[in-house]
This record gives structure tokens, C-alpha cells and sequence, in this order.
């Protein structure tokens, strides 16, 4: 271990933690002259953000240096008097940053095009809030004891809530933050009391004390559970979900990019930290619990997805599915560690890590893609999207490379985490508790099931919006991206297709944090032979995304020539056929209601369905569907009528009254005289 | 790569390009046969290919490049798709490039692109058949995807040719796992190539179709690597079914005699599997596509059963 005692060192002897403390101070910077420069709009978005952006560029690669490095520990002495900020670089910890720093460069270029005058917020103070939001999630994942990290998830989560608001002045999005900040803090708390038991009594809060407690196995299960409440409620995990599709899609894109592709993997992060590194020893049960969570949360996630009539609200229900399979990934892993199964942990573990980069990048994509989709038309309902591939088609392109990862298509990124998941399943059996074992196989049908419906809900997101005839005349002015939006897209497109092609050296790149957290990595056995992944044996189980592109792609090629040789190229334009119907309009196509039909029909007790129907009879006939989710009534609803009498019982006490005030001070004082005497 | 692995490679592809239009012929003939018709000759469907690229193809006037790629991507995964698949020999170079996992991902790559090129014309019978067609997408490739995991449970691999050198060598031994998988599997084939009781191959009803509905405005040369895309797709359904329920015959890696033998031994059991299908399609009545829902989910929870059995079982 490596520790920073000087407080100036010489350059040559800069460990990585400091050059990451140079891009938090360059980022504050950066929101301060945000400040400063508060309504000149061209400066903020053309210099700030991409210089931002440039920073969270140096931040990925100084992460990327570390994943592999000794852990590095500092201290920082801010906050308050004798209770300064612990931090510490490890494997783990680096991969995290890595995550945010590649994303953020990606969609802070993306930004510096983005933002447009006069969206509630000015640019100079979303410029702040941004950077802070970048900033405190790159603290949450340095902080090595609970008041940094506290603080710092508590920085993390407002400064998120003041961008979810951005634009403040549509009554939509304030109860989409308020939702936001309520849950937010409820999770907070959690996390705060998981904290308090994890230390022992020792009244020291810093994570190595933790690490050196031993608790027994109940007071271990409660600083688990109540990890899983906190880090639940900000993944999203069922029933904690409410907040996320409504303060997802009310956030600005870049926002909601940021949101879904790194803000939601914090909660990830936390889950690793607390119940690999500070407890030490895991129960077999914990990880049930978890995969089983993790599995219905992804069900659910995906099954509204499919439904969702907005783009946004989509992909936020599609996080919440991803979100849910992450979940389930750390189950396994912690059932398969609970049990002394340390290469099957890996394995899953391995899944996990591979989807948390996987989901960021495609999933900052699609977002972006809204961004550019709701300011090239102003519209956000798939209802009045359509056709956008004729007048957007670049978007339309790269956009397509986010939907097919999303989708779990080979050869992308999103296939190759599914890919380790499903083998991971596949290998449990020989797992020494026999109901699991049984369960097993009804959880890879389910995954498999899971990852069916999110191609489906794919093709329904990417078909209605840029395929088709547009649905509205004005689509056909919609202008295509900007450079700077480009950029920023090309650079997170340019992510997922290496993540898709080159699993067998990222693999190698996160074999320092399996081995950190269960001891054995995957790094050496992964490549069988040139560029197959092979986790255990290529006679057991392998892929070559390489070489499956290019099988692909030479019989693409050949067909193509075979034909032109061998035939011709002929071809005439004509009005569509359409069995010879003459008169079709863009109105006959299928809606994403009509999309979201099968799914309505199918899993029809999982939502709450209002429908009203025409009749032949009716002169204006009027189709309407509304879906809502069963918690809302099952648990929310009740809760907050309940909170409303207790506060209208508090109300009691409310008189208008000076008199009546005045006493109560005074009898206050008498009891608080009276306790203190004693 | 060996020599002989790289020969049995390419000479598995040329065997698929070739025969699987043959295929379709063999099925489409005797069903007439069956249904007392006069039959189509079995060299139809080449007739029917060269004729199609003869033609000049028609295309809608504001159809995207997605459009016109598509038939190509769908040629491409299909042909990788009977590379991969065992039939002649387990000495394929390409094969562990995608083990079954990645070979029902190539099946649902192959989908989305087809569902997408027909959503692109923005007719409406283009998008209902790609709703349709990913309807039973989402409900048959995780019942396929269970079935494989059934055989490689038995094999301990997910590895193709693995699993048939396997299941073609083991003691002769009868999982009650397989039997299950074997229902599920026959069920989802039905469905995943447009055959009778889901979708019916010789109907242009509007109302019932699923396949045709999503091809309806492909024309030219467009359409026949389409058609030609489809026999692939049943070709490689069907030599996957040979391959996890009657493996015998397939050659090992360094036996080139017994490659000679393998090939005869495909033709027959292709043949005998032809007539199967056309039996079973002559016998069923086409469902309503709302019943189709169910009839997968059955083949669905067959597939977890079976596998639940072989797990039952083992322990």
C-alpha cells in the first residue's frame, strides 16, 4: 500500500490518486467560471463542457492505469475539525472511475452542443451543478470512510435533483424531483444505518476499521439488508423503482445519460464495497435474495419498457431492467462466493463488471439519441415520432448501434455480458444446496426470457421512432445532429463496439478487481486460443466476436458480388405495394400502442390498466390506455396517507395562537430543566 | 486451422448453400403428395431463386439503406448460422467462434433486422407482421435457448460441436430431459420457421400471416436471398434438431472416410425429417394468432421442465 505523506511531492513520485484529485479541483474550476460567465451561453457550452469533457478523458485513462496498480490511500484534510476525508484508490474503485470518466467525456462533448438558450435553468449554473454531480460521484467511489462517503452520496444525490429540475418552470418535472429526493433520502438513510452497524461499536467510521470487524452472522445480515434498502432505493430495485422513470426522463439528455449510465452504477458499487470488501464473510441466503430481487426487477423493468408510449420513460424502464440484471449478477456471485466456489464467482462476477460498462455506454447513447430526437422535433411521444431515418439518418445509424447492444445482439458489448451471465448459470449445478440448484435453471429461462423481451422493446423504440412515414408533417424539417453532439455520440458508439469485439482484453483489464474482491480472476484463462473468449475451456464454452463479424460480413460481401456478377444491379423506385392498397397514409402504421398490445395482453396482471374503448355507435370514437403500476396503490399510496395523519395529528398542535406558542416554549423549558436537574 | 478442418468447414457451407432450397422442395412436395395435390417439382424453389434474380428489383420510393441491406445481413447470419451447426463433421474451424448461446443470438440478429427493414416502408402490413414476428421472437428464442441448455447440461459445454460429439458417443442411454427438450424444440422450429399450426407458408391472407407480411414489399433479388435466407434458416433448425436428438454419423476431426459417410447418412435423415414436417403441417390446422401466446409459453415451460427432469435426476 502506498501513502501519500508530503503534501507537495515531487512530480515524478504523483501517484494516480493525485492526478485524480487534479481532475475533481479542474472540474470545480470548471463550475465556478460556470458561474462567473453565468448567461454567456456560447462560452459555457463551446469551452467549458468540452473542456470538462477533455478531464473526465484524463480521468479514464488515469483510472485505467490504477485498475491495475497497488491500492492508494490518502487523507484529505477538509470538512470538519479532527474528521478529515479517507480516501482510497483500489482495483475496484478504479474501475468505477474509468466508468465515469469515459462516459462523462463522451456526454459533456455531446453537452457542449446540447444545451440551448432559455431552458429554465442558466447555463452557467447548470455548468456548476453538472461538474459538482461529476464530481461528487467521483468522491463517493474514492471515499474510504462513512462521513466522506455520506457526504459525498448526499452532494451526489442533490446536485442530481437540482439537474432533474433544470427545467423547473413545467410542474411535471418539480414532482419528478421532489419524488426524487424524497426516495433518495429515504435510501440515504439506510445506507447511513448500514454504516453505523458495519463499525461495531468501535466509533470509528473509517472503512479500514470495518474491514478489521468481525460481526456475527445477524448484525451482518442487517448491515446487508440495510445496504440493499439504500443502494436498492437508488438502483431502482423493486418495489424502491417509482422515482426513476419519472425523474429520468424529466432531466435534460445529457443529464438523464449521465443519471442512468453512471449515477445508477454508484448504487452497483456501494452493493460490491459493502458486501465483499467490509463484510467479510458472506451468507448463502444474501445472494438468493439479491438474484431473486434482481430477477423480478428485471422482468418488471422490461415488460413496462415494452409498454411505454414515451422514448424516455422507455429507456428508463429499460435502466431499471439492466439495473435488475446487475442485481441478479451479484447474487450469484455472492451465493457462489458464500459457498467457497471461487471461480465461479468470478465468473458471474465478471458478467457483472462487463454489463456495468456495457449498459453505460449504450445506454448514455440512447439517451443522447433522445436529446438529439426531442430538440431536432420537440417531440418526445413515440406516437407522433416516425420516418426520422430519411432526415436524421447519421442519428438514426449510430443510434442503431446503441439499440442492437442494448438489445443483447452479437457482436456488441451487451451480448457478451449476457453471454458470461448465461454461462455462469449454466455451470451452478454442483452448487451444495439442492433448492438452488433447482431454482437455477427456472432463472437462466427467465434471463433468457428478460433479454428476449428487451429486443423486442428495442426494435419497438428504434422501428416507431426512426422508421416508417413520419407520423407529423413537421418531422420533415428535423435537423440531423450537430458536430459537437456527433462527437460526443461517435466516442460512446465507439464504446460499445469495442466492448462488443474485444472481450478477451477487457476481461484482462478487470482481472485485478475479481481478484480483489473474490480472490479469483478470470484475466488468464479467458483467451483460448487468438482472440476467443473462453472462460473455462474452449471445448466447454466459447465466443469470437471477431471472427462471428467477419463470418458475417464475408458472406454479406460475397452475396453481394456473387449477385452483381453472376446477375445484376437493376433496380426502380416505385410507390410502396402494400398488397396494391392505394390509399395508405402514415396513419396505418402500427403505434407503440399497438406494440405494446401482445405485452398489455400477455402480462396483463402486472399493470394497473384503465382503457376506454370506442363503440360503433360512437360518433367521435375516442381510444385511450392508461398503465400504471401495481406498487403505487400496493404500497405508496397507503404510506403517504399515513404520513399525512401523522403530520394532520402534529397539526394539532397548531393553534395560530402567540399564547399558546409561548407556552409551549415554556413548558418545553421545564421539561428540558427538569431531565438536565435529573 | 488444419487442413482437413478448413476443407470440412467449406465444404459444409457449400453443402448447406446448395441443398437447402432442395429441402424446402422435398417438404413442399410431399405435402402436396399429402394432401392430394399434384406436386411442384423438388428443383422448384432453385427455379423460383434464379427466376427472382433475373428480376429487376422494385423498391419503395423512400426506403432507407437499413431496407436494402437487410436481405444481405439475413443471407450472412444464416449462412454462419449452418457453418457453426454440426452436420457433417465436428472439425469446424468457425465453430467455436459461436457456441449456442451466440447461435441463438444470430437467430434474434438476423430477426430484429428483418422486423426493422419491414417496419422501414412504414406500411401497415410491414409493421404488424414485425410486431408479430417479434412476438413469437421473444417467446421462441428463450425456448431454444433452454432446449440447448438441456444438451449441454448433459455435456457439460455449450460448445456446438462439443455437445454432438457427446451426445453422438455416449453409451446408449435415454434422458428423460431430452425427450421434453425434444417437444419444446419441435414446437419452436414450427414457429421460427412460419410453419402450419403458427403461420402458414402458402397463404398471402392478410390477416394470418406473419412471415409473408414482413417480405411483402421485398421484390428482385432482394426477395430471393430472402427465400433463400429462409430455406437456410430451416436447414439449420433442422440439422440442429439431427444434431441434439440424432447425432449418429457425424465425422470427427482427422476422419476423412467418415465424412463420406456422413454425407449420405445427413441426406437420409434430412429426408426423413422433410417428410416428418410435411406430416405434421398436413395434420394441423392453422392457429389464431392470438392462441400462438400459449403454444409458445407451453414450449417454453416444456423446455424449463426438461431441464428442471435432467437436473432432477442427476442429483
Amino acid at each position: 500500500m502506498r501513502l501519500r505523506m508530503s503534501p507537495l511531492p515531487h512530480v515524478s513520485d504523483w501517484l494516480v490518486l493525485d492526478g485524480v484529485l487534479v481532475v475533481l479541483a479542474a472540474w470545480l474550476l470548471v463550475g465556478v467560471t460556470g458561474i462567473a460567465a453565468l448567461r454567456r451561453f456560447r462560452f459555457v457550452a463551446r469551452v467549458l463542457f468540452p473542456i470538462g469533457g477533455l478531464f473526465g478523458l484524463l480521468l479514464g485513462g488515469l483510472a485505467l492505469t490504477a485498475v491495475s496498480g497497488t491500492p492508494e490511500v490518502a487523507v484529505l484534510p477538509i470538512g470538519l475539525p479532527s474528521l478529515p476525508f479517507h480516501l482510497r484508490l483500489d482495483s475496484l474503485s478504479a474501475f468505477f472511475l474509468m466508468v465515469v470518466g469515459f462516459v462523462a467525456a463522451g456526454v459533456s462533448t455531446f453537452a457542449a452542443g446540447y444545451f440551448r438558450k432559455g431552458e429554465g435553468t442558466p447555463p452557467g449554473l447548470l455548468c456548476l451543478e453538472y461538474h459538482i454531480f461529476l464530481a461528487s460521484m467521483v468522491m463517493v467511489i474514492l471515499a474510504d470512510d462513512a462521513y466522506a462517503y455520506m457526504v459525498m452520496w448526499e452532494t451526489m444525490a442533490l446536485s442530481s435533483y437540482f439537474l432533474v429540475t433544470a427545467n423547473h418552470r413545467i410542474r411535471e418535472v418539480r414532482s419528478a424531483g421532489y419524488l426524487y429526493l424524497v426516495v433518495a433520502h429515504i435510501g440515504a438513510i439506510a445506507i447511513l444505518l448500514c454504516f453505523g452497524v458495519l463499525q461495531a461499536n468501535t466509533g470509528v467510521y473509517t472503512f479500514a476499521n470495518m474491514r478489521a470487524q468481525t460481526l456475527t452472522p445477524f448484525w451482518g445480515s442487517v448491515a446487508f439488508l440495510l445496504a440493499l434498502f439504500g443502494f436498492g432505493a437508488k438502483a431502482g430495485i423493486l418495489p424502491l423503482h417509482v422515482w426513476l422513470p419519472e425523474a429520468h426522463p424529466a432531466a435534460p439528455s445529457p443529464v438523464s445519460a449521465l443519471m442512468s449510465a453512471v449515477m445508477l452504477k454508484m448504487a452497483v458499487y456501494g452493493m460490491l464495497r459493502v458486501s465483499f470488501d467490509l463484510l467479510k464473510a458472506q451468507m448463502w441466503w444474501w445472494g438468493a435474495l439479491l438474484l431473486a430481487l434482481g430477477l423480478a426487477t428485471a422482468l418488471f423493468g422490461v415488460v413496462f419498457a415494452s409498454v411505454q408510449t414515451d422514448m424516455k420513460r422507455l429507456l428508463a424502464y429499460s435502466s431499471i431492467e439492466n439495473m435488475g440484471l446487475l442485481f441478479a449478477g451479484m447474487g450469484l456471485t455472492l451465493t457462489f462466493s458464500a459457498y467457497g466456489m471461487p471461480p465461479m464467482a468470478a465468473l458471474a462476477l465478471t458478467a457483472t463488471l462487463y454489463h456495468v460498462a456495457s449498459h453505460a455506454f449504450f445506454k448514455s447513447l440512447l439517451f443522447l439519441s433522445t436529446g438529439c430526437v426531442l430538440h431536432a422535433t420537440g417531440e418526445r411521444n413515440l406516437g407522433r415520432l416516425g420516418g426520422l431515418i430519411r432526415t436524421m439518418p447519421w442519428l438514426a445509424w449510430v443510434t442503431l448501434v446503441g439499440v442492437l447492444a442494448s438489445a443483447g445482439l452479437p457482436p456488441l458489448g451487451g451480448f457478451v455480458s449476457e453471454w458470461l451471465l448465461l454461462q455462469s448459470f449454466l455451470f451452478t449445478p454442483g452448487l451444495p444446496n439442492p433448492l438452488l440448484n433447482m431454482l437455477i435453471p427456472v432463472v437462466a429461462a427467465l434471463i433468457a426470457l428478460v433479454a428476449a423481451l428487451a429486443g423486442y422493446t428495442m426494435v419497438k423504440f428504434f422501428g416507431v421512432i426512426f422508421l416508417g412515414q413520419p407520423r407529423e408533417d413537421r418531422l420533415a424539417q428535423a435537423r440531423d445532429a450537430g458536430p459537437w453532439e456527433r462527437a460526443g455520440m461517435l466516442w460512446l458508439m465507439g464504446g460499445c463496439i469495442a466492448l462488443g469485439l474485444l472481450p478477451v482484453q477487457f476481461i484482462r483489464l478487470i482481472d485485478p478487481v475479481t481478484r480483489q474482491l473474490v480472490s479469483v480472476g478470470l484475466g488468464n484463462a479467458v483467451e483460448g486460443g487468438g482472440w476467443l473468449l473462453a472462460p473455462t475451456s474452449v471445448e466447454r464454452a466459447s465466443y469470437g466476436p471477431v471472427i462471428f463479424l467477419l463470418g458475417v460480413a464475408a458472406s454479406f460481401a460475397l452475396a453481394f458480388l456473387i449477385v452483381r456478377r453472376f446477375y445484376h444491379g437493376r433496380l426502380r423506385r416505385a410507390p410502396a405495394w402494400d398488397c396494391g392498397y392505394r390509399w395508405q397514409t402514415a396513419r396505418m402504421q402500427d403505434t407503440a400502442e399497438g406494440f405494446g398490445q401482445p405485452i398489455r395482453q400477455m402480462f396483463e396482471p402486472f399493470f394497473v390498466m384503465e382503457r376506454e374503448l370506442p363503440t360503433p355507435f360512437d360518433r367521435q370514437p375516442r381510444y385511450r390506455v392508461t398503465i400504471a403500476d401495481h406498487f403505487w396503490g400496493w404500497i405508496y399510496l397507503p404510506v403517504v396517507a399515513l404520513a399525512e395523519r401523522i403530520a394532520r395529528l402534529f397539526g394539532l398542535l397548531q393553534q395560530g395562537r402567540i399564547a399558546t406558542y409561548l407556552m409551549y416554549s415554556f413548558l418545553t423549558l421545564v421539561a428540558t430543566l427538569l431531565a438536565v436537574k435529573r | 486451422m488444419t487442413v482437413s478442418g478448413f476443407f470440412s468447414q467449406l465444404l459444409e457451407i457449400v453443402f448447406a448453400l446448395a441443398l437447402a432450397p432442395l429441402l424446402t422442395g422435398w417438404i413442399n412436395q410431399w405435402r402436396a403428395w399429402l394432401q392430394n395435390k399434384s406436386a411442384p417439382s423438388v428443383l422448384q424453389p432453385y427455379r423460383l431463386l434464379h427466376k427472382l434474380f433475373n428480376k429487376e428489383s422494385v423498391l419503395a420510393e423512400h426506403a432507407s439503406p437499413l431496407f436494402r441491406g437487410t436481405p444481405y445481413i439475413v443471407f450472412g447470419c444464416m449462412t454462419l448460422a449452418c457453418a457453426i451447426v454440426p452436420t457433417l463433421s465436428t472439425d469446424l474451424p468457425l465453430s467455436p467462434a459461436a457456441d449456442a448461446i451466440a447461435l441463438v443470438g444470430l437467430f434474434a440478429l438476423a430477426r430484429v433486422f428483418i422486423s426493422l427493414a419491414a417496419m422501414d416502408i412504414g406500411t401497415a402490413f410491414g409493421s404488424l407482421g414485425a410486431r408479430r414476428e417479434m412476438l413469437i421472437g421473444f417467446l421462441a428464442e428463450p425456448a431454444l435457448l433452454i432446449v440447448l441448455f438441456s444438451a449441454s447440461l448433459i455435456s457439460q459445454s455449450t460448445s456446438l460441436t462439443t455437445i454432438v460429439e457427446t451426445l453422438a458417443h455416449r453409451d446408449f442411454a435415454i434422458y428423460p430431459g431430452l425427450a421434453f427438450a425434444g417437444v419444446a424444440f419441435s414446437m419452436v422450429s414450427l414457429a421460427e420457421n412460419a410453419r402450419v399450426p403458427v403461420d402458414n407458408p402458402a397463404t398471402h391472407l392478410e390477416l394470418t400471416m406473419i412471415h409473408e407480411a414482413l417480405i411483402l414489399e421485398y421484390s428482385g433479388r432482394h426477395l430471393a436471398l430472402i427465400e433463400w435466407a429462409a430455406s437456410l434458416k430451416l436447414f439449420a433448425y433442422s440439422c440442429i434438431g439431427l444434431a441434439l436428438f440424432c447425432p449418429w454419423g457425424v465425422a470427427e476431426a482427422g476422419e476423412p472416410l467418415v465424412m463420406l459417410l456422413a454425407l449420405p447418412a445427413l441426406v437420409v435423415k434430412l429426408a426423413i425429417g422433410g417428410i416428418g414436417l410435411a406430416l405434421l403441417e398436413t395434420l394441423s390446422a392453422k392457429m389464431r394468432i392470438f392462441r400462438v401466446p400459449e403454444y409458445l409459453a407451453a414450449a417454453f415451460l416444456l423446455a424449463v421442465i426438461g431441464m428442471l427432469v435432467h437436473i432432477l435426476l442427476a442429483a
